[in-house]
């Protein structure tokens, strides 16, 4: 198979790559915005926690 | 009993910490299968040539926005009727999954349009209650956003997800109803006996997304469990330095 022919997906390169590339984006985002929100809930947690140690000693 | 059991919120959270692993695992082997079928050995359509592609990543987004969207109201619905936590947090954790699998669907269609309706929107039944499905995801998360009290939001965001869902029938049935550019669905729940109710070749992908759904559905489950929990002993326990 030739690459070239590959990447110009019979004249469609931008509507084929465009989605896949929107798909790529979308489960990334997914990913990485899954992570982000467990991470501040965590940060807000140990603050929390830290503060109501400070409190009580 | 059992189940009883995984609906508290300290047990669930131990079980989806064991599974996001294994699903996760399974996402990433599905995906490299997926890419390398849709993307090198299925055919291109003899009337949408190599286009057809895009349809392989436009059918399983348009039919799992619809999909987490009726998760996403039952989780509410099972919250507000039985009072279920987990549930409520179930919701709240499907809204931006679900709303971006909707804005897949409506980008990959613009896409796939251009070329072959020659335009990248069109304001007919289907692209319209698509885009209307956008709207009720991001009124949902705006919603819950904006009241701070959990249980209200909670309450609020399953109403307002619950009265949505009248606009799920008529994107499924859209194509039938209306005389619309959309072609007829590729996934059907209702058929005649006898024809599939899923075109083979959309089996793949549609399987991926609902593993990787239950990947993120998971994760972002665990912060909600973490964050409406947090003043419980378990929870100060767990983030203990």
């Amino acid at each position: 198979m030739n690459w070239s022919e590959f990447f110009a997906m019979g004249g469609y390169a931008l509507n084929v790559w465009g989605s896949y590339g929107m798909a790529v984006l979308v489960l990334a985002f997914n990913v990485l915005a899954a992570c982000r929100r467990v991470k501040s809930v965590r940060r807000e947690l140990e603050e929390t926690t830290r503060l109501n140690q400070a409190e009580s000693e | 009993m059992l189940f009883h059991q995984y609906a508290s919120p300290k047990i669930f959270y131990a079980l989806a910490g064991t599974l996001i692993p294994w699903f996760a695992v399974v996402t990433l082997a599905l995906l490299g299968y997926g890419l390398y079928q849709g993307l090198f050995v299925a055919p291109p359509d003899y009337q949408q040539g190599e286009s057809v592609r895009i349809m392989f990543v436009h059918v399983p987004a348009a039919w799992m926005s619809m999909f987490v969207y009726m998760v996403m109201a039952s989780a509410g619905a099972i919250g507000l009727i039985w009072n279920m936590r987990l549930a409520d947090m179930a919701a709240t954790a499907a809204a931006p999954i679900g709303a971006s699998f909707t804005l897949l669907a409506l980008v990959t269609g613009s896409l796939w349009g251009k070329p072959m309706w020659g335009t990248w929107w069109a304001w007919d039944a289907r692209l319209t209650s698509e885009l209307l499905l956008f709207f009720l995801y991001l009124g949902f998360m705006a919603l819950q956003a904006a009241i701070d009290e959990p249980r209200r939001a909670a309450r609020a965001g399953a109403l307002l997800a619950l009265v949505g869902v009248v606009n799920i029938p008529v994107i499924h049935f859209s194509v039938q109803w209306w005389n619309t550019l959309h072609q007829p669905a590729s996934v059907s729940s209702i058929n005649k006996i006898g024809t599939p109710a899923i075109h083979p070749s959309m089996l793949a992908p549609l399987l991926i997304m609902a593993v990787f759904f239950a990947t993120v559905l998971l994760m972002r489950m665990r912060a909600e469990i973490l964050h409406r929990e947090r003043h419980t002993g378990w929870v100060a326990e767990l983030v203990k330095p």
